[in-house]
């Protein structure tokens, strides 16, 4: 599984955010993409999920333009994890992950017994088992998000894009998310491209990392070489010291003066 | 639901769609036996195969025959109507989406009142009501026809719903306008077919066409409706094609809408209570609600309409006036238990 950009350009109201990308994700890969706001990091996720098409070049998984891809095909290579979403209609939780199992019905009218299993798999590894019941429109913020995770792990897709997972997530599950995405890169051979704000956490797992910058140039290479302390301070245009500890980098932004 | 019970989903899914089968021919049956002169039970069976063989020799089979057209009508359009409300619901994801809203009837009756305005024939009438909803689908199919492609604008359907409030109430205002000038003779009729009304309703197969095509469509598309509803723009990453699907759900809905206020005028509320009450009984699961709506959307008009023409017999009320008295605090009721 690999996905590759050629000469990408995307815009956005007027200003080009990403200019002549020539960008290339192996498989087993783990990528952050980092940037300020704006900076352009959801749509270019979005251009990878094909769910915007590009403004110039552009992107190929497996060595195909996503744009030919069939739709169903692709849904089993790929899953995409938004942002946020608005829940209109009151669908239970396991009912919501196993709408992720679609990919795999075919012309059946009613899931198998694989799908339930694979959908519980899912909730239970992001120990979320005990919601399957509930109202999802009566879910926390944190608790919707891990049924979100859930619902892309029961895809089952070698490739996974994600905007910001951790998002709304308390510490313990931000902390175990991760964890989980690593294994995924590490041991399951899965491709992962994900944004995010934390810094520590995004090197903890990644194996490399993307920075926007958000007026077209960008800069992508192994976390060593992209996440150093002065290439990040540029991109997001905040001073940020890094120190070690316990074998970890952590990444602190200088504080301003508050007097 | 429990996940041990989500296994026996199809089962489940029968059970319910076997019950509401036997409550649509229950529903059809206390249509036929009640009236100014009421059917016995036993004299039913005699007088059923009488009907079935096109021989209607006694009082009571004539009977039969005549409420029989006039429930079969209200069933398909009953039937029609929920269809339509359930696909316009999860086009635009909003249950409280209904075809009604939207300003389809409001175009169907400014083509009627037209037509009646001038003392045209009844089937001109019929073709002008078709004209006046196809109309108003036409324009907000344009207005929206953007938005069916990236749902940014669709989400909540905010920008289509007040598209539609607003073309229904321009087409309010024509009818306003027809009314005011119509004859005293003709008011009566105007008035009539804009509340909704099933008395003089011819049978006729064409809206089992429409309604037999369009659950087919949309028992098909059922799955696919289940990610859309859940999903948004995104289910085009789990292999829908969102766009299509949009526009299907768009076209089959309008066309559901245009079949039934062409037989039966506007009949409010059909489209927004039973989707919702299926909804609140079985679950949002599309595979069970559109079945469930169809049938339980038939049986329900069928009743209202017996009651229309029995509760103040001889005078036949409007059924439109009934589906919105029972309709409205039905609405509340359940908006407030969903809210809570």
């Amino acid at each position: 599984m690999t996905i590759t950009t050629r000469q990408l350009a995307l815009r956005a109201g007027g200003r080009t955010l990403v200019q002549g990308l020539d960008w290339q994700v192996g498989q087993g890969e783990c990528w952050s993409i980092i940037g300020r706001n704006g900076a352009g990091k959801s749509t270019l996720l979005r251009a990878l999920a094909g769910l915007r098409a590009p403004d110039a070049g552009a992107v190929e998984i497996d060595g195909t333009p996503v744009a030919a891809w069939k739709l169903e095909d692709l849904a089993r290579r790929r899953a995409y994890l938004a942002q946020s979403r608005h829940d209109a209609f009151a669908y239970s939780v396991i009912e919501t992950v196993l709408s992720a199992r679609h990919p795999y019905h075919g012309k059946r009218y009613w899931e198998g017994s694989d799908d339930h299993a694979a959908a519980m798999g899912a909730l239970a590894a992001m120990e979320a088992d005990h919601l399957a019941a509930r109202d999802v429109r009566t879910l926390s913020g944190g608790e919707r998000q891990r049924v979100a995770i859930a619902a892309l792990l029961a895809q089952d897709t070698p490739l996974l894009l994600l905007d910001e997972p951790a998002n709304a997530l308390d510490l313990a599950h931000q902390v175990q998310v991760m964890g989980l995405l690593a294994r995924l890169c590490r041991q399951q051979h899965k491709t992962v491209i994900m944004i995010g704000h934390d810094l520590t956490l995004a090197h903890g797992i990644s194996s490399h990392a993307l920075l926007l910058t958000g007026d077209g140039s960008w800069y992508a290479g192994p976390v060593a070489d992209a996440m150093q302390a002065a290439r990040l301070s540029d991109t997001l245009g905040h001073p940020i010291e890094t120190i070690e500890h316990g074998g970890r980098r952590i990444f602190i932004p200088r504080e301003t003066n508050h007097d | 639901m429990h996940p041990a019970q989500s296994r026996s989903l199809p089962q489940r899914a029968l059970l319910i769609v076997g019950a509401l089968l036997l409550a649509a021919v229950a529903s059809l049956l206390v249509a036929g036996m009640t009236g100014s002169i009421a059917i016995a039970p036993g004299e039913l069976p005699a007088a059923l195969v009488q009907v079935l063989h096109g021989r209607t020799d006694s009082m009571a089979a004539t009977l039969l025959e005549l409420r029989a057209g006039r429930a079969l009508t209200a069933f398909v359009t009953g039937g029609a109507l929920a269809l339509a409300g359930v696909m316009m619901q999860a086009l635009l994801r909003n249950p409280l989406a209904d075809p009604y809203i939207l300003g389809i009837s409001a175009g169907a009756s400014v083509g009627a009142l037209l037509a009646l305005l001038l003392m045209c024939a009844a089937a001109t009438v019929d073709a002008a009501a078709l004209a006046g909803a196809v109309g108003v689908a036409m324009l907000l199919y344009l207005f929206a026809r953007r938005d069916m492609r990236s749902g940014a604008a669709l989400e909540g359907g905010t920008s289509m719903l007040l598209t539609g409030v607003i073309l229904s109430s321009s087409c309010m205002a024509l009818v306003t306008l027809m009314l005011s000038i119509a004859p005293e003779g003709r008011l009566r009729s105007m008035v009539f077919w804009m509340i909704g009304d099933l008395a003089g309703a011819p049978v006729r197969a064409l809206p089992w066409i429409v309604l037999g095509g369009a659950l087919l469509y949309a028992l098909r598309s059922a799955r696919a409706m289940n990610v859309v509803a859940l999903h948004a723009d995104n289910a085009g990453t789990l292999g829908i094609r969102v766009g299509a699907l949009r526009k299907g759900l768009f076209f089959v809905s309008g066309l559901l809408t245009a079949s039934a206020v062409t037989s039966a005028g506007s009949i409010g509320f059909i489209g927004l209570i039973i989707p919702h009450a299926c909804r609140f009984a079985f679950g949002p699961d599309h595979r069970v609600l559109i079945p469930a709506a169809v049938l339980g959307g038939g049986s329900f008009l069928v009743l209202c309409d017996t009651l229309a023409r029995t509760v103040v017999a001889p005078t036949q009320l409007p059924v439109g006036a009934i589906t919105a008295l029972i309709g409205a605090p039905v609405f509340l009721y359940q908006l407030h238990q969903l809210r809570k």
